[in-house]
């Protein structure tokens, strides 16, 4: 293919082998720091441009994948750019396979904004905004289940004692508490916010 | 370039992740759990990405404490008496083998606990004339709460007999679920998120909550069969003969009817310390028909030799099964 992605100049060497390549705790460091935290817009971003949202989370991943393999060459200077790129490339990649015409998306990138990359804006709208996506995290989780994340890690008691607490057995705790950590994922980065209509 | 695989591939890899760190902050992590994780993590940036994406989210929950206070809930007070007492009667006479019942006061003196072994089999009478069978490996708790008859399954499988009392229902509590006993015999089983009752006698209700907090409710008949997950829960009718196959084990015996080699070692597993473990799939699906004793490995391998005509070969604790 023709286009060129940001993931492609790799020319040859095997990720991760060459004698600039990252630590895995550099890349992780720098994923979490800079990557997740852009997940929301992210998602809006696909959700406007895929139709099927089943495929979406499977889509994230996809990029994640791609902009890992990249950063374990070199962590890129601007994460927001860079991650918006593979996307675009992705889906347009994907677009193509099925035979739609993406001209759209080209465009979305820059009325996102995404040409201007203010990271540590990025960074400090999402920190101010984390305590309520966590707490409407906690409102959406079964009861049960909401009860086991609280006094884990809110009142921080072991699994254990969760178990002789709640009347269930350890393997159920670990099975809500993992459920609870998923929901938890998806609220703190993948739910857009709306601004504008908070209650 | 990676394409489009499963549907489900995200999400279930996100599934594999949270169970991981789940282990990880259970408080009983160890050298080995962090091997098997590394080791994971290793094998492809997918995993990487949803594990650490997992973990920052949960890092960020440490926020949550700020809501500590107004979150936390006192306990109910301890009963003082207790409603139901119980007697542990001397068991069948295969109990003996492996496995006595362990007793254990719980801390808070509100439930006792009872638990049986591998291989172990014992009969609880209750001061209310109901009793209990608990089947291997398998834990039990009775609440002490007074005006109260509430058991919870934590594990494993236990046949009810309940005596009933209108004014007083007898319920069994399993994750989720739970099981009002309207004057009944029951069986109760628990593996790992599926709920199985199998209703010989009289009258019970299943009420089953869902991972949406869906509530479920239905009523159950003789011969009846209720499954039920986090996600579903359904109703089968079996007759008489499959039901007493079924609790073949309160006489110390599984049967199995036209039953694949792969359920029927699961079976047999269940109650023994050596395990059987079948080492190709085409071998898996032989079926056999017959009553084995619980306990009776020697004879089962005698027979997967003789008459399937498969070889065996031990292990240490386990005894592989091929062609």
């Amino acid at each position: 293919m023709a286009e060129k992605t940001p993931y492609a100049n790799n020319d040859g060497a095997k990720p991760g082998l060459g004698p600039d390549a990252m630590t895995t705790d550099e890349v992780k460091a720098w994923f979490v720091r800079e990557v997740l935290p852009l997940e929301a817009m992210l998602m809006h971003f696909l959700q406007k441009n895929w139709r099927n949202r089943s495929d979406l989370e499977d889509f994230r991943q996809d990029i994640y994948e791609h902009v890992l393999e990249a950063a374990e060459r070199e962590i890129p200077e601007r994460a927001k750019p860079f991650v918006f790129t593979t996307a675009r490339n992705l889906l347009i990649s994907r677009l193509r396979k099925e035979n739609i015409v993406p001209i759209e998306i080209v465009a979305d990138l820059d009325v996102l904004g995404i040409a201007a990359d203010e990271p540590a804006q990025d960074r400090s709208l999402f920190a101010r905004d984390v305590l309520r996506r966590l707490q409407s995290a906690l409102d959406r989780l079964p009861p049960r289940c909401r009860e086991a994340v609280i006094l884990k890690r809110i009142e921080g008691l072991s699994q254990r004692e969760i178990a002789h607490r709640m009347g269930i057995s350890e393997r159920v705790v670990g099975n809500y508490v993992a459920d609870g950590m998923s929901v938890l994922a998806d609220m703190v980065y993948g739910e857009q916010t709306d601004s504008g209509s908070r209650t | 370039m990676s394409e489009a695989s499963a549907p489900s591939r995200a999400a279930d890899i996100k599934a594999q992740a949270a169970c991981f760190l789940a282990r990880v902050h259970s408080g009983e992590w160890n050298e080995a759990g962090r091997e098997e994780l590394d080791a994971w993590l290793a094998q492809s940036r997918a995993h990487k990405a949803a594990y650490w994406r997992l973990e920052a989210a949960w890092d960020e929950a440490e926020r949550l404490r700020v809501l500590r206070a107004p979150l936390s809930r006192p306990e109910t007070t301890p009963g003082k008496r207790s409603f139901i007492s119980v007697k542990i009667a001397a068991a069948a006479a295969f109990a003996a083998i492996v496995g006595a019942t362990t007793f254990l006061q719980s801390r808070s003196a509100q439930t006792r606990t009872y638990a049986t072994g591998i291989g172990g089999h014992q009969v609880l009478n209750l001061s209310d004339g109901s009793k209990i069978e608990l089947n291997t490996d398998t834990m039990l708790r009775i609440g002490s709460e007074a005006g109260q008859r509430q058991v919870w399954l934590d594990r494993g499988e236990a046949f009810f007999q309940i005596h009933h009392d209108a004014s007083h229902p007898f319920i069994v509590s399993v994750g989720d679920h739970r099981i009002t006993d309207l004057g009944t015999r029951f069986s109760v089983r628990q593996e790992g998120d599926r709920l199985r009752v199998a209703l010989v006698e009289g009258k019970a209700r299943l009420d089953s909550t869902d991972m949406w907090s869906r509530h479920q409710s239905v009523e159950l008949s003789p011969g009846d069969v209720a499954v039920a997950t986090a996600t579903s829960l359904s109703l089968l009718r079996k007759s008489d003969k499959a039901l007493s196959e079924e609790l073949g084990w309160r006489r110390g015996v599984v049967v199995f009817d036209r039953t694949s080699l792969a359920d029927a070692v699961a079976e047999i597993n269940r109650y023994n310390a050596q395990k059987l473990i079948i080492k190709d799939s085409s071998v898996a699906k032989l079926t056999l028909d017959g009553t084995f004793p619980v306990h009776a490995v020697p004879e089962f391998i005698e027979v997967a030799q003789a008459v399937f005509g498969l070889s065996v070969k031990r292990q240490g604790d386990h005894t592989l099964i091929s062609k």
